[in-house]
């Protein structure tokens, strides 16, 4: 975490850049260097919690994602999160140190989320392979059919290799990466005119859905999350990071929007509502179903990123950026698990694995499913510590030898 | 009595690399593998089937399925061969007909084609059971419920009643394959379609959880498929009677 925080070390030297800045780029404005934005981190960690659960079989704690009470789900703050920081932090270094240089840092992210992609897959390969030698009950003969790609390793791990083969939960680091791979365009149209970044990016939603786009997956299908229609929320949340959400600050104040969003998440609420208790059907007006459905996740259906902003301009609103709690200890775990978004991310899809696991082997009972969620997260918060302690004092001694550039990757733990 | 079944279940578990765990557990306890109502409940009606019993009329029951409507035996006792014999107990003297027709390792949408073909045995009541494939093929969920509601209109166009069934509740395998998708898309068209859906999912997780079959077991024996296949040709038996408004005490 060689954090912005960090960076306050040297306010001298990021003054003076922040000077550059200014002047080399009229088109977008970078926040000046101040604390930590603790909200983004509170709530990527929330996310990253969220996702962990969902992964999980259900369980009690499912009742507790907020997809259940609503369109959004934890996967559109995961996004937007990280679009927004990830611009916030490559948009500086594409002002300092120019184009070249934060294209090969952001290529450096992507080849570390790549490989810890391929990480993940080895694991579950090496989970499943367990499952197909160990496991052979009758009754299943037909599901264990999934396994017959292990015939086959030739096929299936190249198509692993070059994301078009994702086994159940390993989704979202293929979007990742692949709206990571767009980030230097992104950031450099930014540069250029921010608004029309966003206007194209809102047009390619628009195009792909007209004309149905979408990125194949093997051995059959499309990507879970097609990234033409998800890069909206990315390209959104770097536009807000790059000062956008500075100039909307008169809307997301304004009275008549927090009604707006009010209703909007009630109404969604009640649409979810019919979903759990199908009694509660009949109420919904049938034209309105017949607009409304589907609501479709692979491509970040409007109706979602509607949720979502209504969402976070709530959450805006009523979370000011000083608010005290976000420095109280019981809040430090959810943050410390969003500022090492990369490690908890992958480290909470292995839990899920591990978690399945252990609830075949050991017994599936509901006490097992929930004790298998408080201890994934408590592995989760225990990893985010271990790995701030260690960052924290590596740049303590790295400080001393005094490395020149040695912010190079301070997203490494950020983005 | 107590001290007696837990000698019995530390031998069986001495016992359970060469022996079968399910015989003896069997033998202690007869698998109980009681429904709650509100599974087997449903609103739509079977009327082809209850006009069939009521005139006295063969039921010829045509189940469809993939690998998982069938085990690896040949006596009948997976769960359309349980559900012949329980029905026909049950409706005596009506005469009933349960027959299979696998098709193994198709999608829906590729079972939904061949309907126009298997009608033509005219059978009183078509039970569907699907999902399986699409879900491990991770066919396009919309693209899924757009074939199952062919293949139920299809079916009911040909003027057989339906039963959906969706996928079993495979714990082992909820790491590679994810079910929900399906059993929310066939909920839909059971509901759309008025058509009752067998919630198989569901009833195996009820098992499972209520302690009466150990679905995580890593058995390689065939008696805990048999039992649970026994257990699903009760439940689906009684699906087909309430949902037909039959009351076999007075077909008796």
């Amino acid at each position: 975490m060689t954090s912005i925080a960090d960076r306050i070390a040297e306010p001298a030297l990021a003054g003076k850049a922040d000077a550059i800045l200014r002047e080399a780029a009229p088109a977008i404005s970078i926040p000046a260097i101040g604390e930590r934005e603790l909200r983004l981190d509170l709530f990527r960690g929330l996310a990253l919690w969220l996702i962990f659960i969902d992964h999980l079989p259900p369980n009690i704690l499912t009742w507790f994602t907020i997809r259940n009470y609503g369109f959004s789900d934890a996967t559109e703050i995961f996004i937007f999160i990280s679009g927004y920081t990830a611009a916030f932090v490559y948009g500086r270094a594409m002002l300092q140190s120019g184009v070249v240089v934060a294209t090969a840092r952001i290529l450096r992210r992507v080849w570390q989320i790549y490989v810890a992609h391929v990480f993940l897959f080895t694991i579950f390969l090496a989970e499943i392979s367990y499952v197909a030698t160990s496991f052979e009950n009758p009754l299943y003969t037909e599901e264990m059919g999934i396994m017959d790609f292990l015939k086959q390793p030739d096929i299936t791990i190249v198509q692993a290799l070059l994301l078009r083969f994702r086994p159940v939960n390993m989704d979202v680091l293929p979007l990742y990466i692949v709206l990571m791979l767009f980030l230097p365009l992104i950031l450099w149209l930014m540069k250029w005119r921010a608004d029309v970044t966003l206007a194209l990016s809102v047009a390619l939603y628009a195009v792909t859905w007209q004309y149905d786009l979408y990125l194949t997956a093997y051995p059959n299908g499309f990507w879970a999350f097609n990234p033409f229609a998800w890069q909206l929320l990315f390209v959104f949340g770097a536009w807000c990071a790059l000062g956008g959400a500075q100039r909307m600050s008169r809307i997301l104040t304004s009275s008549v929007t927090l009604w707006i969003c009010i209703v909007y998440l009630f109404a969604s609420f009640c649409v979810t509502m019919t979903w759990y208790f199908p009694q509660l059907g009949h109420l919904l007006p049938r034209r309105v179903e017949q607009w409304m459905y589907p609501i479709n996740k692979t491509d970040l259906d409007v109706l979602r990123f509607a949720h979502f902003l209504a969402l976070a301009a709530i959450t805006v609103r009523f979370l000011p950026k000083d608010w005290p709690g976000l420095k109280s200890p019981w809040l430090r775990p959810l943050i410390l698990c969003g500022q090492h978004s990369l490690e908890i991310f992958c480290l909470g899809v292995f839990l899920a694995f591990a978690g399945h696991f252990v609830l075949a082997e050991v017994n599936g009972g509901a006490w097992m499913h929930f004790l298998v969620s408080i201890s994934g997260i408590l592995i989760m918060c225990a990893m985010a510590w271990l790995i701030s302690w260690y960052k924290h004092s590596a740049d303590k001694s790295a400080s001393k030898s005094k490395s020149a550039g040695g912010n190079a990757d301070m997203a490494g733990g950020g983005s | 009595m107590k001290s007696c079944s837990k000698a019995i279940l530390g031998l069986t578990l001495l016992l359970a690399g060469c022996l079968h765990f399910a015989p003896a557990r069997a033998e202690t306890a007869p698998a109980s593998c009681e429904v709650p109502d509100h599974l087997l409940s449903s609103e739509s009606a079977l009327n082809k089937v209850a006009d069939a019993v009521k005139a006295g009329r063969p039921l010829e029951i045509l189940v469809v399925g993939s690998r998982s409507s069938t085990i690896n035996t040949t006596d009948g006792s997976a769960y359309p061969g349980r559900l012949q014999a329980i029905l026909r107990e049950k409706l005596r003297p009506v005469p009933v007909n349960v027959s299979l027709e696998l098709q193994a390792k198709k999608t829906a949408e590729e079972v939904a084609a061949t309907f126009v073909k298997l009608v033509e045995k005219k059978p009183t009541l078509v039970v569907w059971q699907t999902g399986t494939v699409d879900a491990m093929r991770s066919i396009d969920p919309d693209d899924f419920r757009g074939a199952v509601e062919e293949g139920v209109a299809a079916l009911q166009n040909a003027g057989t009643d339906v039963v959906l069934m969706n996928l079993q509740f495979s714990p082992r395998t909820e790491t590679m394959i994810s079910p929900s998708p399906y059993l929310d898309n066939m909920r839909m068209v059971a509901q759309q379609h008025d058509v009752p859906l067998f919630d198989r999912f569901a009833i195996m997780h009820h098992w499972n959880d209520q302690g009466d079959f150990d679905l995580f077991s890593a058995s390689h024996g065939i008696e805990l498929a048999k039992r649970v296949h026994d257990c699903l040709g009760r439940a689906l038996s009684k699906l087909i009677i309430d949902a037909a408004h039959l009351n076999p005490a007075q077909q008796n």
